[in-house]
């Protein structure tokens, strides 16, 4: 299921991440790029470079929004100023579809700027799947919500991570921004199957993949994006597109960035990994598989 | 979780040992978060802890490299980690991290001490270039604009990302210095141990207390800094006070001539620094 309702029924390939240090390659090479990905809270400014470099783009390319700073697992509602900012930029680009992270990350307006696991409890979905609903009603735009990778698990959680992640988007009534590189690291830190996280998921609700490279440490694997895409995640995402149909896929490469030519190399290396799923039904995919 | 996460880091980078109440740190953690075969719970709680300070010191890092010149390495990390414990980040941007250091500093001497005033300076003009980096930009007015109506009536304002500052030290020409030093050192990274070693050492001379005037711009988005004399800086300010041109003329002075009042408005709208009051 390439386009579906979460994704505003589209079919955008491969993306990258738009990055400062590749915007002038870009802006003057113009490689040919399905669609950028940005993170929306780089854009939620009054004008200067930022918004003259995305309206180039735009020019171009087709763009996506992803945000890191909704926070749809703090408690307190979202902050009317700030989506009103956010809107105006769905407005800009024209996003067919947002994403943002199932987490929470601010408590009574303090901000900690990372992305922190939840315990998953049906009141906690509960709540996160209200929030969800507002903002998307706010922003009148398909919501994707993300899998984070953790490091740390909550004794107060009453059912699995995808169990949660279900939950969630069937409350809502949203789709899943699947990021395989998150389920992998958080199979390791926390010593679940992987291949159990993708087959319970709702595979009619992901809308779009992230893909990444990770970091390996003596006793934890880190989320850095700093790295290719590790073997194992490619094996993952070739069973995920099994599962649930070619989907618009995202590498995401944030520190250590190389030039754009590697990014965009590595990114087009997901081509060989969804040949099983091209030209057959998800769900028979899936059993071939 | 959210209070363990703000609290600073004690020595080596490690989480605290202990809870506000006294209590060992290890159970606190342990009555939330669960342990796994490799790490306990405190050990798990710890990995967001420090990434929480990393991520924000190495922020504050960014901001404020004249700042971190003029204090010193040392120096300066106390005074991030007390900055960021007193006022841990209330935007969902990390770009208004330093919002609140000029505030800090006032309220805070004793970080900065004996040089305050000159660390009040460098932290406003590095605070003024993030400002002025990407805040809104209106349709300039024209010198046609200008000459359509009286000045009486006509209510001008200044863009609001150019940031104005009356400074009691010429901070423009050391930051600038010390951004070029750390882009040189970074440029010899490949270079010999020694001449690594001799761009490491080379101190820039802090400024002398002199009364500065300086316009932080942007064209075509590249920041620039432009000193200002103080007759038109305070005309400035008066326009960006809501004033009507003649009387911001009149806050310049009775110095001021005509010709110097036509060359900076000539420069200013040229420069694209005025727009229409909403």
């Amino acid at each position: 299921m390439p386009a579906n309702p979460f994704n505003g029924h589209t079919d955008y390939g491969i993306g990258l991440g738009l990055r400062v240090p590749h915007y002038s390659h870009i802006l003057a090479k113009k490689p040919v790029v399905d669609w950028f990905e940005i993170i929306s809270e780089n854009f939620m400014c009054g004008g200067g470079r930022p918004l003259e470099v995305l309206d180039l783009i735009l020019e171009q390319y087709r763009v996506v929004q992803h945000g890191v700073s909704m926070y749809f697992g703090s408690a307190e509602k979202p902050d009317r100023e700030h989506l009103r900012r956010l809107k105006a930029l769905v407005r800009r680009t024209n996003t067919p579809w947002l994403s943002d992270h199932l987490c929470w990350g601010s408590v009574d307006g303090t901000y900690t700027h990372d992305l922190l696991p939840m315990p998953y409890t049906f009141e906690a979905a509960k709540r996160t799947a209200a929030k969800i609903r507002m903002v998307r009603d706010f922003l009148e735009v398909p919501i994707c919500v993300e899998n984070v990778s953790s490091y740390a698990e909550f004794h107060a959680s009453e059912m699995t991570e995808w169990e949660f992640l279900g939950e969630v988007v069937e409350l809502a009534d949203c789709g899943i921004l699947l990021d395989v590189n998150n389920i992998y690291v958080s199979s390791k830190n926390h010593g679940f199957n992987p291949y159990d996280y993708l087959n319970g998921v709702p595979h009619h609700r992901v809308g779009q993949m992230h893909i990444a490279g990770h970091t390996k440490f003596e006793k934890y694997l880190l989320d850095t994006h700093d790295h290719p895409v590790l073997d194992p995640v490619w094996k993952l995402y070739a069973h995920a597109t099994r599962l649930c149909g070619v989907t618009a896929t995202l590498l995401e490469w944030d520190d250590r960035i190389p030039s754009f030519a590697e990014v965009h190399d590595e990114a087009l290396k997901a081509n060989e990994f969804i040949g099983g799923a091209r030209g057959a039904a998800p769900a028979e995919a899936a059993r071939v598989g | 979780m959210h209070a363990s996460l703000l609290r600073p880091l004690a020595a080596g980078d490690r989480m605290q040992r202990k809870w506000t109440d006294g209590r060992p740190m290890a159970e606190v953690a342990a009555e939330i978060i669960k342990p796994n075969d490799r790490l306990t719970a405190f050990d798990r709680l710890e990995i967001y802890n420090r990434m929480y300070w990393f991520r924000l010191v190495d922020c504050f890092h960014d901001d404020n490299p004249g700042l971190r010149a003029m204090l010193g390495a040392r120096k300066f990390d106390r005074l991030a980690l007390a900055y960021l414990a007193k006022r841990p980040s209330r935007s969902f941007t990390l770009r208004n991290l330093c919002s609140g250091l000029e505030a800090f500093l006032r309220a805070e001497p004793a970080w900065t001490a004996p040089r305050t005033a000159l660390a009040i300076d460098i932290a406003r003009f590095e605070w003024a270039q993030t400002v002025a980096f990407d805040e809104e930009a209106f349709a300039p007015v024209t010198a046609a604009d200008l000459g359509a109506s009286p000045p009486s009536r006509l209510r001008l304002a200044v863009q609001p990302y150019v940031q104005l500052l009356a400074l009691n030290h010429p901070v423009d020409a050391y930051v600038i210095a010390v951004k070029k030093r750390d882009t040189l050192r970074a440029e010899a990274s490949n270079a010999t141990t020694a001449a690594r070693r001799r761009a490491a050492v080379r101190r820039i001379r802090l400024p002398r207390r002199s009364k500065t005037w300086i316009a932080v711009h942007r064209v075509e988005n590249q920041l620039y800094y432009k000193r200002l004399e103080s007759s038109a800086f305070r005309i400035l300010e008066a326009l960006r006070a809501g004033a009507r041109l003649s009387r911001a003329l009149a806050r310049g002075g009775a110095g001021v001539t005509t010709g110097q009042v036509r060359d900076w408005f000539a420069l200013w709208t040229e420069l694209g620094w005025l727009c229409r009051r909403k």
